[in-house]
Parts: structure tokens; sequence; C-alpha cells
């Protein structure tokens, strides 16, 4: 094969590479004219990338070393869509006076981790899922510390790398073992080749546990309440949802195809992290006043609900998880899109007194977090109900009655604690609430873009069917 | 003595568990780096030794400790450069001292 059919094939990571490029150059030579041109010039340019690669395609390259399915496809385009939304509503955070000069950085960043994380999805062995990782995950480090200085950022960022590198250093242990006992690292390769001994399932879990680390899976979720709160409200709302659904459905590929022969062995183990993770993130959820320390206990419980899917393991178990991964982008994006709004108003004060009140000054920004909450919570008829749902059937299809219904037990939970916010900004009195405010036109639009995808994605039957349709490993 | 691949191993899995080990009991961010290079360090020896004597004809466990050591020294980069501006801000890289986020 020679190289322009191999970047043909590839052509989603090729147009990224180009748009990064352009990205770069524009940093480099316009912003000095005008510094909100590079918002207008990245969204443009993902619309353009939406655009180019909306038709799933699949492809392989370099000898099985790049392997594409129509699902992996499909995941990058959901994965842009998301990032689009996130720079969207990023324009006035970065307007402001002590970030304005690091716009063009954030930007850059913000796409080589998606970058990285479209290698991680489309990958056919573990050195190209290893690279892909880590590209998602050192700029993501960057990222985490751009308020460089605001004390609280680079703490996260510290612990965000330090995390990073010691879950990374246990997968690439998992790895070597898997070398040791097999002589390959491509999945094509390994699927038949791992059966299950006592060493192989030791590399499982190293695997695993490296992987639940990025996934903040409990008992690997200790990093993620500090570091969502110390990063940049736009970091947080790209780091809960757009690395996390990555993370999920790489881990749920790798899992079913890679160590399929080994199926018994990690459903178990997973079962068992599921509910833990569900549990101990609503007992902490309540607890949090602080919004954003709010949102990583909640992000930690979405995280369980989307590994539902994955125990699964067959078509349905994969549509699913990305219905989920879809419908969790838009609700999770409204929120954040909503506490940064709030933010640039309120002197950075995230606690949930500070939105006391909210329904008398700002009903719109109130009804979009409350359409959100409930989405989140799983609510009928908003799309969170139906993702839920869709990922409880087919984990109850496989067999798993009893973590099937832990997880429902757990949705009650949740619900407390999400209308607790909604409690707040409705009925709470609160003699000076936030004063009414007009957000700029790309935050309105995304907000309502999250909007429109928490209503239409559980009205619309077509897009679950779509995604079953293209359900390959 | 001949060196098998056990003895190998040996040394991979001591510095492995003593980098955990010191990732978990440091209080020095840069002694919680040295640990984490440990890890990283010990796996690139298991991919190394793999490679060696299990499957001389191949070069896979070569390229990926050649991967991880690339991709070692841009972690570590970018975790130093984090180290220094928390220095900057907070004067201090003991963990003690930097307890503003409580996890």
């Amino acid at each position: 094969m020679d190289i322009t059919t191999a970047l043909l094939s590839m052509q989603a990571e090729v147009s990224l590479v180009a748009i990064l490029i352009i990205v770069l150059l524009t940093d480099l030579f316009l912003k000095e004219s005008n510094p909100r041109m590079m918002q207008s010039v990245s969204c443009i340019l993902l619309v353009v990338q939406l655009a180019l690669n909306i038709v799933p395609t699949a492809g392989e390259a370099f000898g099985g070393m790049y392997h594409s399915t129509e699902m992996a496809s499909v995941v990058k385009t959901i994965l842009t869509a998301g990032t689009l939304l996130v720079f969207l509503q990023s324009g006035e955070w970065l307007e402001r006076e002590d970030s304005r000069r690091k716009s063009g950085e954030f930007y850059l960043l913000t796409l080589s981790t998606l970058l990285g994380m479209y290698f991680m999805v489309s990958s056919g062995s573990f050195i190209l899922f290893y690279i892909g990782l880590e590209l998602a995950s050192i700029p993501m480090a960057c990222l985490v510390a751009l308020d460089k200085y605001r004390h609280h950022s680079a703490e996260a960022g510290a612990k965000f790398i330090l995390n990073a590198m010691f879950s990374s250093a246990l997968m690439l242990y998992g790895i070597s073992m898997v070398y040791g006992t097999c002589g390959t690292v491509y999945f094509a390769d390994l699927t038949s080749a791992l059966t299950g001994t006592p060493l192989q399932i030791l590399a499982m879990v190293f695997f695993f546990s490296g992987l639940g680390f990025k996934l903040s899976l409990v008992p690997f979720h200790m990093w993620t309440p500090d570091v969502y709160q110390g990063a940049p409200t736009a970091v947080t709302g790209y780091l809960s949802v757009i690395s996390k659904g990555a993370a999920a459905f790489a881990l749920m590929s790798i899992l079913v195809k890679v160590f399929g022969g080994m199926c018994e062995q990690w459903s178990l183990l997973l079962s068992i992290v599921i509910v833990v993770t569900i549990t101990i993130a609503n007992i902490f959820a309540i607890l949090q006043t602080d919004l954003k320390r709010f949102m990583a206990y909640s992000s930690i419980s979405q995280a369980g609900y989307i590994m539902l899917a994955a125990l699964a393991g067959d078509g349905q178990g994969m549509s699913s998880l990305v219905y989920y991964i879809v419908v969790y982008i838009v609700a999770n994006l409204a929120i954040f899109g909503v506490i940064s709004a709030v933010e640039q108003r309120t002197n950075g004060c995230v606690e949930r007194s500070a939105y006391a009140g909210l329904y008398r000054t700002n009903p719109h920004l109130t009804l979009v977090m409350t359409l959100a909450l409930f989405s989140l919570g799983g609510i009928p008829p908003f799309a969170g109900f139906f993702s839920k749902f869709f990922v409880f059937a087919a984990a109850f299809h496989d067999g798993h009655w009893l973590v099937v219904f832990l997880a429902l037990i757990n949705t009650i939970i949740s619900l407390f604690y999400y209308l607790l916010i909604v409690k707040a900004m409705y009925i709470t009195p609160n003699d000076n609430p936030v004063p009414t405010f007009r957000s700029s036109a790309l935050m309105r639009t995304s907000l309502l873009l999250c909007v429109a995808g928490i209503i239409v994605l559980g009205l619309f039957s077509s897009i679950y069917q779509l995604l079953s349709d293209v359900a390959t490993f | 003595m001949e060196i098998h691949v056990i003895h190998y191993l040996i040394i991979s899995t001591v510095m492995m568990f003593c980098g955990i080990y010191g990732f978990f009991t440091r209080r020095n961010l840069l002694a919680l780096l040295i640990s984490v290079e440990l890890m990283l360090n010990a796996t690139n020896i298991n991919f190394a030794v793999f490679n060696r004597y299990l499957f001389p004809d191949q070069l896979e466990g070569h390229f990926f400790s050649l991967f991880g050591i690339a991709i070692a020294a841009a972690e570590t980069a970018v975790a130093i450069a984090i180290i220094i501006n928390v220095y900057r801000n907070v004067k201090q890289v003991l963990t003690d001292d930097i307890t503003d986020l409580k996890g």
C-alpha cells in the first residue's frame, strides 16, 4: 500500500492535522490585528471538519496499525461536534483581560487532544493506542494549567499530569505482560492469543486500572474533583465529556475486541467497579456545594452508567454506549455553558448559593440548566431517560440484572441531588441574585444547540437506529 | 552465572512496585515525578526483555520501549513546567502545603 492510499483511508485525521496547522498560522500572523478572530476561525474550521467527515467510513492503514470502523468514524464526528460546542462557549472566558493572550494556545491544545482521541478510537495496535492516549492527555494537562496566575489551576495541572503519568505507567505494565505472553501488540492477532492464563488476567487488571484513571472510575477517581474545580470552566467541560467519551469507547472496544476471550473475568471486575463507582459518587455528590466539584462527582457516576453498556459486549451495548455519550455530551455541556456564563458575572464564584434566585433574573438560563439537569437525572421525555433506558436494556439483556437493579436505585438517589440545584434556582430566596445579563451570541447558539439536542435526541428514534446500524467492532 | 529472563523481570517488578510505593508515600512533587519515571522505566525493561528473550525475530517490543521513552520525556517536560508554575504561585512543592483543593 503506498502512502497516498494510507493517507486517504485516514482522512479524518489528515483534515484535522490541516486544521491544526491553519489555526497555528492564524495564531502566529493574524491574531495581533484582531484578537477575537481565533474563536471564529476555529469554529468555522471545525464545521468544515464535520462536513468533510459526516459520512461514516471504514479504513485500514500501515499494516493494521490504524484500523477504523464505521462506528469509530461516527464517534469521531460526535467528539468533533462536542468540541465545537466547547469552542462556542469559550469566547467569553478567553476575551477576559488576563487570558486574552492565551486564546491561540487554548484552541491549538484542544485540537491536538482531539487528534489524540481520533487515534485512540481508531487504533489497531497497542502502540498507536498508547500514542493516541498520551497525545490526548499531555496537552490536556497544559489546558488544565492554562490559568497560569491562579494557583488553583496550577495545582490542578500538577495533580492531573502526575495522575495521568501514573495511570499510563500502570497501563503500559499491563500491555507489556500482554506482549510477553502473546508476542504481538496488534489487536487482530491478540484476539485469539489471549485465553485467560493467570498472567494475562493480571495484565488485564493493570490495563483496566490504567484506563479506569482516565475514565475516573472508583477507586481511581481521587484526582477528578480537584482537577475539575481547579481547571478553567471551558476546559472542565471538555475534560468531562469529550475525553471521557473517547476513553469509554476505546475501553469498551478493547475489552470486547482484544480481551474477548476473557469475558467472564472482566465482566465480573467491571460489574463490581460500576456498582461501587455509581454508589460512592452519588453519596459524595450530595455533600458538594461547589458546582464544579458537584459536576465532577456527577460525571464519575455517569461514567459508571456509560460502562454499564460495556457489560453487554455486543452490538447493542456498543450502540447504547455511543448514544449515552452523545446525550451526556449535550446535557453536560449545557450545564458547563451556564456555569461559565454565570461565573463571568460573579467573579469566578461557582457555589450553589450563588445560583439561588437565578430564575427571577435570568429565566432562560435557568430553563437551560433545568432541562439539562433533568436529562442527566433521566426524567422522561428528555434524551437522558432514553439513553439510560437503552444502557439498562443492553446490560439486562446480557443477564446482569443485579447490577442494573443497583444502578436503578442509584438513579433515584441521583435525582435528589440534581433537583437540589433546581430548587436553589427556583425556590430558595436570595436578596441579591446574579443580575440579569445577556451572554454573547456564540454562547447562546451553543446553549440552544444543547437544548435542541436534549429534546430532539430523545424524541427521534432514527438517531439510535443509525448508531445500531453501524455498530461493529 | 548466566542471566535469564527471570532476573530481568525481578528487577523490573521491584522497580515498578518501588515506584508505586513512592508515588503513594512521597510528599514532594519532584519525588512523585521520580517515582513515576521509575514505573515507566520498569515497563520499558519488560518490553525490551520480552522481545530479546522470547521473541527474538521481531522488533515490536523494542519499538514500544522506544516510544515509551520518547513519550515519558515529553510528559516529564510538561510535568516539570507545571511544577515550576506551582512553585511560582505557592513558593513550595511539598504536597502537604498544596491543599487548597481537597479531594
